[in-house]
């Protein structure tokens, strides 16, 4: 039997009766958290995400309390800005979504009490412009939380003044990208900035110290105050802690998110017991297992990892794909990514060729334009792609040639678009080569005369 | 020539000023939203549009212009009367979204390219493929005007046709 969901951030979501607004919230308890945050001290409330060892969950895994903690609100001048990443636009991922229709409240409590820690007087949450209806949500929340002083000035009289407004993106992927996204929120095109000079926390909105987090990982800092830093960590395991919700796509039965104790589930139990199995009787084929950045996995292959066990020493396993533990560092071990948590799932009956061509011109779409490397590569890699698919691939050749672009645009780009182009073109020649090339080679002589 | 403030509605020149208001720092910031705002009220940005926006916030035009060009929601062409925007990234694949899509246009009679919008020929319907529009769990998923649908079949397709008519 798999483990049970752990609810915490979807605990009041889908539960029927339950509504997006004010009134709902408070009846079950809303807003009583930020009030045990601000009798706290400012700093004890950044320990105490410190302690939880909350990591990141738009997708990189970045410390949320290391990530709060380059930003010494002392020593600087500048005002301080927080921005909730709403930008969910990783394929595979709609977790965020469900957050801001259903249970709003939570996001705004957990991002009221971050920029009291933060000491940030204005915020702005990034919500990508296809969600407008989620936009108009948001809207009405942080008007009943301005009605209500805990939004405003000074709130709950504690003389703390604090303003977020809802600013919609306009269908850019690249706008999940963080400096992007400060691009974006500035009214210009989403460029991505480079690394270093330009850390967020030190060179971010209007070149001010800035932190930029994802909606649920602000989520996940109200349920950090709640229980205390400690008991938090206990959630998970060591340095996964926390709940992580799943959000499971493709060939299975009973698609859908499912929040869970980070790495208390496996890859097999999530598919067969939760989600119902894959569809239609078939087999499981491939599974992408954090967004579809982060590397395929194959269902046949042994996957070697080495772990500490009890006694502490290294010891090496060897892992099926159904026996990995949903976590971040078990994920990075076997070659892939936890990413954010979109788990797209693909049968016997599914062409590889076909699914990574699909992707591909996603990135051809998506590239911002302003590296070259990414600029050309990503649509080489779609052109290529496409007339492999379509019975024109030069064989082996193409192959080879689709391998080398996408190698040569993984760390030669400004942000980490780069690498998420890349990472699926080689990890399915990778994995799937032989399909790959059979379907190269299975050319109708067409464009080879033409060109 | 640009018109004057007093040309437009009154009501939308006030709203323009709230969301001015948003963004204390720098009022750039305001673009996208005011974009958002004009296509929402007037369809498309036009020409007029671009200057009147760049005038409103002490910009030159073509720092307008580079943003409508460069975020693909933004149209400079009028639409038609209900968009239809279907999911055509990988889980909305496997859930057979280029059925969907295909069904759209058969029924609407859009014909033409793949990853533009393309309208009927009665200028009902503008009809697109997009990206991933976050809800891989009920694929395909597709967006009629800002109304969002799950699980839609080839069935549901009519049901949509019918009621956007």
């Amino acid at each position: 039997m798999a483990t049970a969901q752990r609810r915490i951030i979807l605990k009041n979501i889908d539960v029927p009766g339950y509504t997006n607004d004010m009134d709902c919230y408070l009846k079950n308890g809303g807003y009583e958290v930020l009030k045990k945050a601000f009798g706290m001290e400012q700093t004890a409330i950044k320990d105490e995400v410190k302690k939880s060892q909350l990591r990141g969950r738009g997708g990189a895994g970045f410390s949320c309390g290391l990530k709060w903690s380059f930003i010494d609100a002392s020593k600087v001048t500048k005002p301080i800005y927080l921005i909730c990443n709403a930008d969910e636009s990783e394929p595979g991922t709609f977790k965020d979504r469900q957050i801001i229709h259903k249970d709003p409240h939570q996001l705004i409590e957990g991002m009221v009490m971050s920029c009291y820690a933060n000491n940030v007087k204005l915020a702005y949450i990034y919500i990508r412009g296809e969600m407008s209806e989620g936009a108009v949500i948001l809207n009405r929340a942080l008007d009943e939380a301005r009605a209500k002083n805990f939004l405003g000035k000074n709130i709950l009289g504690k003389g703390y003044d604090l303003e977020i407004y809802v600013h919609r993106g306009a269908g850019a992927y690249i706008c999940g990208e963080e400096t992007g996204l400060i691009e974006s929120l500035e009214g210009k095109r989403a460029y991505p900035r480079i690394k270093p000079p330009y850390f967020p926390a030190v060179l971010g909105l209007y070149m001010c110290p800035t932190i930029v987090n994802n909606v649920e990982t602000l989520c996940n800092v109200k349920h950090v105050i709640e229980m205390g830093g400690e008991n938090f960590a206990k959630i998970g395991t060591p340095n996964n802690t926390g709940t992580r919700i799943l959000c499971v796509s493709g060939d299975v039965n009973k698609p859908g998110y499912y929040e869970f104790e980070c790495g208390s589930i496996t890859m097999g139990e999530l598919l067969h017991e939760v989600c119902g199995g894959i569809k239609g009787g078939r087999k499981l084929k491939a599974i992408i297992p954090g967004g579809s950045s982060s590397k395929v996995l194959r269902a046949d292959q042994a996957y070697k990892i080495k772990q500490k066990d009890a006694d502490g020493n290294m010891v090496e396993k060897s892992l099926t794909l159904e026996d990995i533990p949903m976590d971040f560092d078990t994920l990075a071990a076997v070659g892939s990514m936890a990413g954010s948590g979109g788990i797209i799932v693909m049968d016997d009956s599914r062409d590889m060729v076909e699914c990574l061509a699909n992707l591909s011109e996603f990135y051809a779409h998506e590239s911002c334009g302003q590296c070259t490397p990414c600029r050309e590569g990503v649509l080489w890699m779609k052109k290529i792609l496409h007339r492999v698919s379509h019975g024109h691939g030069r064989g082996n050749e193409d192959i080879d040639l689709l391998q080398n672009v996408a190698d040569n645009i993984a760390g030669r780009t400004i942000c980490a678009f780069g690498e998420a182009a890349s990472w699926p073109v080689q990890s399915f020649l990778e994995k799937f080569r032989p399909d790959f090339e059979k379907r190269a080679g299975e050319s109708s002589g067409l464009e080879k005369k033409l060109s | 020539m640009i018109a004057p403030l007093q040309e437009l509605p009154e009501d939308f020149v006030k709203k323009v000023d709230e969301i001015v208001s948003h963004y204390p720092a720098s009022q750039r910031s305001a673009s996208l939203m005011l974009l958002h705002e004009w296509q929402e009220r007037f369809g498309f940005i036009s020409e007029f549009a671009i200057e009147w926006i760049a005038q409103r916030l002490e910009l030159q035009a073509i720092n307008i212009l580079e943003l409508v060009t460069f975020y693909p929601m933004f149209r400079q062409k009028p639409f038609g009367k209900c968009q239809v925007r279907v999911c055509r990234t990988l889980s909305c694949a496997l859930g057979g979204s280029s059925k969907t899509y295909e069904h759209f246009k058969n029924l609407t009679g859009a014909q033409g390219d793949e990853h533009g919008p393309i309208t009927s020929p009665d200028g009902k319907y503008t009809i697109e493929f997009v990206e991933c529009l976050a809800s891989c769990g009920t694929a395909p998923v597709v967006m009629m005007n800002e109304d969002f649908y799950e699980s839609v079949d080839e069935k549901k397709v009519e049901e949509l046709v019918q009621k956007y008519s």
